[in-house]
C-alpha cells in the first residue's frame, strides 16, 4: 500500500534533523522523520565503560552495530579495508532518536566570528580549500540563541570571555560549578593572564523544562544520561515536534535513495523500514539530515538520470573536504589528589588560543580540562615510555588515577579537497546499499597548531601545579569523527559549493541538507550547537518559501 | 539485571574463594568454557596474570580476567576467535624454544622474558590484542565477567555502584 504524500521528509532524527522536524512541524508542514536506529534507554547500557559511545570495544552503545553496517577506510599506507562500527576509523555517530546527542558531552559552543571567515583572515594556505562561509556570524546569532533556550544550555557571565561573539541574550541556566581541578586550573590561568570561563554545556543546571538538574554522576560523555539532564534533541524539539500533530517519527528506518522526477525535483525518499521491507515515501520537499559521512553517502548513492554522479554532485564536491578536529593537548601528574568524582569533569575552558596564534599559524583550538577518565581509558593513559602493563602499569594506575588531569582543544582543521567520502558499490551494507567510502589526510598545518596549543596546555598544567606532564599531539591522517563535517559545503558559487547558503542544494529546488555536511570550516570548537543552529537557518529559510499547498523557491 | 548481578557477585565474595583454584574446580565441569579449551583458558589466565598482577590489590586473576575474554570470544569478539587460537600456540612455542618448557612450568621472571619477546616480535599484534583484552576485563563492567567484587574500581579508589554522596570507601 503506498504511502500517504507528506510535505516534508527529514532524514535524521539528530542534532540538526530533530530541530528541522520540529520546526517545520510547527509551521504546519506534515513531516515523515526517518530515523535509522530506535529510541536510545540509558537502562540498556547505563554505566558501562566497554558499550558506550566512548569507549565502543564490546559494541557502540546506542549504535550503529557490528552486524549490519560496515564502512571502507583507506589507511595511511594506501591499504583499503573494511571497518565495523565499534572499531576505531568508522568515524561513527550514533544511530538512535537524538543520535549524538543522547550520549554527547553536550558542550555547547557558538564558533566565533573569524570561524565564519577564515579565508578572509588568514588567506588560503597551499594544499587546501579554505574559504569564508556564505554566512556571517551575525546571521547565525539568532539561531544559535533560539538553540540555547529551546533545547537548553547552562553558562557563565558572556563578559568572562573576551574572545566570544557579541550575544543579545545570556544562557537561559547558571553555569556547572567548577570540579576541584577545574579550581585550581582556573587559579593557574589567571595567573598565566589566560581568560578561562565556565564551559557553556547542553546539560540542565536546574530543573528546566520538566528535567531534573545534573547530578554530577562520572558517566556522561559517551552514555545516556539516568536522570535525563542532558538536553538533547531526542529529550527537547523532537517530543515538541510530535506533539504537534503534524510529525511522523519513524524509527528504524533507513534511508536507500533519493528519488528524482523527470523535471529533476525530488519526488520521494525510498527506504527500509523496521521490518526490512523497501518503501517509498513520497514528499513536496526532503531534507537530508545524516551527519557528514551518511548524507554525502545517500547524495551519492541517489544516480538518475538526470543525476548520473549523484545528487547536488555535477562538479564533484559531495563528499570533498571531510573533516573533524585534530585533538591536541597535554596530560599532568600532581602530587596530591586533584580527582573529586564530580561529573561531567570537564568544566573550565579557555578561548586564548583559538585565533591569533603567532608564526603564521591559522585557526587554532579552544582549551578545556577533559571529562572523567573511566577506568579502561585510563589504562591506557601512561606516560611517554611508562609501562604498558605488568607490576609497573598496575602501579602507575593506582598511583596517578586521581592525581592526574589532562586540558585539550579541537584544533580547527583546514579542509583538505583530498580528503573525502564516497560510495563503495563493492561493499553493500545489510539492506545491500553501498556503504560509505573513506581516504585523505589532514593537512599538515594542523600539525603544526597541534603542536603550539599542545605546548600552552602543558604550560597551564604545570602552573596549576603538575610534577610531571607530557603531550599528545595529532599526527596526520584520516579525519571525521564524532565532530566530522564539511563535505557538502554551502557557497555562493555553485562551481565550488554544493549548497547555498540556506543548505539547499544548488541542483534542486526541494533538496536540503541540515547538519554537519553544511559547514565550509569547523571552528576550534565541538561543533554541535552549530548543526542546531543551522538546523533553524536551514528551517527558517524553507518557512519562508513555503506556500501553504506546495513549496516554491 | 545489574542488581542481580551485584548480589551475586557481593556472595562469592564472602565466600573468598581463591581464584586459582576456582579456576582449577573448572576443570572438571565441562563446557564451563565458551570458546577456549581448558588448556588454552589455563595460559591466558597466567598471561593475564602478568599483564595484571596481584600485588597489595588483586590482579587478574582475582578478577577473573579469563572468563571475561572467554565469554567476549564467544560473543563481540568472534572475530578475534582465530588469533587467539594461534596466539596461543605461540605464547608456548615461543616460550619452548626459549626456555624447553612449558608456559606454565617455567618461573615468573622467564613468563616476563617470554612476553616481551613477544612483544617486540612478530606477534606483537596478537601480545597488544590480549593486552588490552586483559585491561578491558580488569578495568571494565563486572557484567562482562572480568573485574570480579569490582576489585578494579576499589584499587582506584571509585564507588561502585556509585550512589552520589552517599558511599565513599574509607
Amino acid at each position: 500500500m503506498a504511502l500517504k504524500h507528506v510535505n516534508a521528509v527529514v532524514i535524521g532524527a539528530g542534532a540538526g534533523g530533530g530541530v528541522v522536524a520540529k520546526e517545520l512541524a510547527e509551521a504546519g508542514l506534515s513531516v515523515v522523520l526517518l530515523e535509522r536506529g530506535p529510541w536510545a534507554r540509558f537502562e540498556d547500557h547505563d554505566h558501562d565503560e566497554l558499550i558506550s559511545q566512548r569507549t565502543t570495544v564490546l559494541g557502540n552503545g546506542f549504535g550503529p552495530d557490528d552486524e549490519r553496517y560496515r564502512r571502507v577506510v583507506q589507511d595511511s599506507d594506501g591499504q583499503w579495508r573494511i571497518v565495523l562500527p565499534s572499531e576505531g576509523g568508522y568515524n561513527n555517530n550514533a544511530a538512535c532518536v537524538g543520535s549524538g546527542t543522547v550520549s554527547y558531552g553536550a558542550m555547547a559552543w557558538r564558533f566565533m566570528e573569524q570561524d565564519f571567515r577564515m579565508r578572509s583572515t588568514y588567506g588560503t594556505p597551499e594544499g587546501s580549500t579554505l574559504e569564508d562561509w556564505p554566512i556571517t556570524y551575525a546571521d547565525l546569532e539568532p539561531c544559535y540563541e533560539k538553540a540555547e533556550w529551546e533545547i537548553g544550555v547552562s553558562g557563565g557571565d558572556a563578559n568572562l570571555n573576551p574572545f566570544a561573539a557579541p550575544r543579545r541574550r545570556p544562557y537561559p541556566m547558571p553555569p556547572h560549578p567548577y570540579t576541584f581541578e577545574g579550581r585550581i586550573l582556573e587559579k593557574a590561568a589567571v595567573g598565566l593572564g589566560l581568560h578561562p570561563f565556565p564551559i557553556p554545556m547542553l546539560r540542565n543546571t536546574v530543573l528546566r523544562d520538566g528535567r531534573p538538574a545534573c547530578v554530577h554522576c562520572r558517566y556522561c560523555v559517551g552514555f545516556a544520561c539516568e536522570v535525563n539532564a542532558k538536553c538533547g534533541t531526542h529529550n527537547t524539539v523532537i517530543p515538541k515536534a510530535l506533539r504537534t500533530g503534524n510529525c511522523e517519527l519513524r524509527t528504524e528506518s533507513v534511508a536507500a535513495e533519493i528519488l528524482t522526477d523527470d523535471r529533476g525535483r525530488v519526488r520521494a525518499v525510498r527506504y527500509f523500514d523496521d521490518r526490512d521491507r523497501e518503501q517509498i515515501q513520497t514528499a513536496d520537499l526532503v531534507v537530508v539530515s545524516c551527519s557528514a559521512t551518511e548524507t554525502p553517502r545517500l547524495l551519492l548513492n541517489s544516480r538518475s538520470r538526470l543525476f548520473p554522479h549523484g545528487l547536488g554532485n555535477r562538479n564533484d564536491w559531495v563528499g570533498r573536504n571531510l573533516q573533524g578536529h585534530a585533538y591536541t593537548g597535554s596530560f599532568g601528574l600532581f602530587a596530591s589528589d586533584v580527582y573529586d568524582d564530580v561529573g561531567p569533569g570537564a568544566c573550565i575552558a579557555a578561548c586564548d588560543y583559538n585565533h591569533g596564534l603567532p608564526d603564521g599559524l591559522v585557526g587554532g583550538a579552544m582549551l578545556a580540562n577533559e571529562f572523567i577518565r573511566l577506568p579502561y581509558l585510563f589504562a591506557n593513559r601512561h606516560e611517554p615510555g611508562g609501562a604498558r602493563w605488568g607490576r609497573g602499569h598496575k602501579g602507575f594506575q593506582r598511583s596517578w588515577f586521581r592525581r592526574h588531569a589532562g586540558v585539550q582543544g579541537p584544533v580547527q582543521e583546514i579542509p583538505v579537497f583530498e580528503a573525502r567520502v564516497e560510495v563503495e558499490p563493492g561493499v553493500r551494507d545489510h539492506w545491500g546499499i553501498p556503504v560509505a567510502k573513506l581516504s585523505g589526510q589532514r593537512h599538515a598545518h594542523d600539525v603544526e597548531v597541534g603542536k603550539y596549543v599542545a605546548a600552552r596546555a602543558e604550560q597551564w598544567l604545570i602552573a596549576a601545579g603538575a610534577i610531571k606532564t607530557w603531550q599528545r599531539t595529532p599526527g596526520r591522517g584520516l579525519s571525521g569523527g564524532q565532530h566530522q563535517a564539511g563535505t557538502c559545503r554551502m557557497g555562493n558559487d555553485p562551481k565550488t559549493s554544493v549548497t547555498n547558503r540556506y543548505g539547499r542544494i544548488h541542483e534542486v529546488d526541494n533538496l536540503f541538507i541540515a547538519d554537519g555536511s553544511l559547514h565550509v570550516t569547523n571552528g576550534g570548537f565541538n561543533p554541535v550547537l552549530t548543526i542546531m543552529a543551522l538546523g533553524y537557518w536551514v528551517a527558517g529559510h524553507i518557512k519562508t518559501q513555503w506556500k501553504g499547498t506546495g513549496f516554491r523557491s | 539485571m545489574k542488581r542481580r548481578v551485584n548480589r551475586r557477585t557481593f556472595v562469592k565474595g564472602v565466600a573468598a574463594a581463591g581464584a586459582a583454584s576456582a579456576l582449577a574446580s573448572c576443570a572438571s565441569a565441562p563446557g564451563r568454557w565458551r570458546f577456549l579449551t581448558q588448556p588454552e583458558a589455563e595460559l591466558v589466565n597466567l598471561i593475564s596474570d602478568q599483564i595484571i598482577p596481584r600485588d597489595q590489590d588483586p590482579g587478574a586473576i582475582d578478577a577473573g580476567v579469563v572468563y571475561f575474554i572467554d565469554k567476549q570470544l564467544a560473543g563481540p569478539y568472534k572475530r578475534f576467535q582465530r588469533d587467539y587460537r594461534e596466539g596461543l600456540v605461540t605464547v608456548e612455542k615461543t616460550c619452548v624454544s626459549m626456555y624447553e618448557k612449558k608456559f606454565a612450568e617455567v618461573s615468573w621472571n622467564e613468563q616476563t622474558k617470554v612476553l616481551e619477546a613477544l612483544e617486540s616480535g612478530p606477534s606483537a599484534r596478537f601480545f597488544e590484542l590480549i593486552r588490552d583484552h586483559c585491561m578491558q576485563g580488569f578495568y571494565g563492567s563486572p557484567r562482562h565477567g572480568g573485574n570480579k567484587d569490582y576489585v578494579s574500581f576499589r584499587m582506584l579508589g571509585l564507588d561502585y555502584p556509585q550512589i552520589i554522596g552517599q558511599n565513599r570507601y574509607s
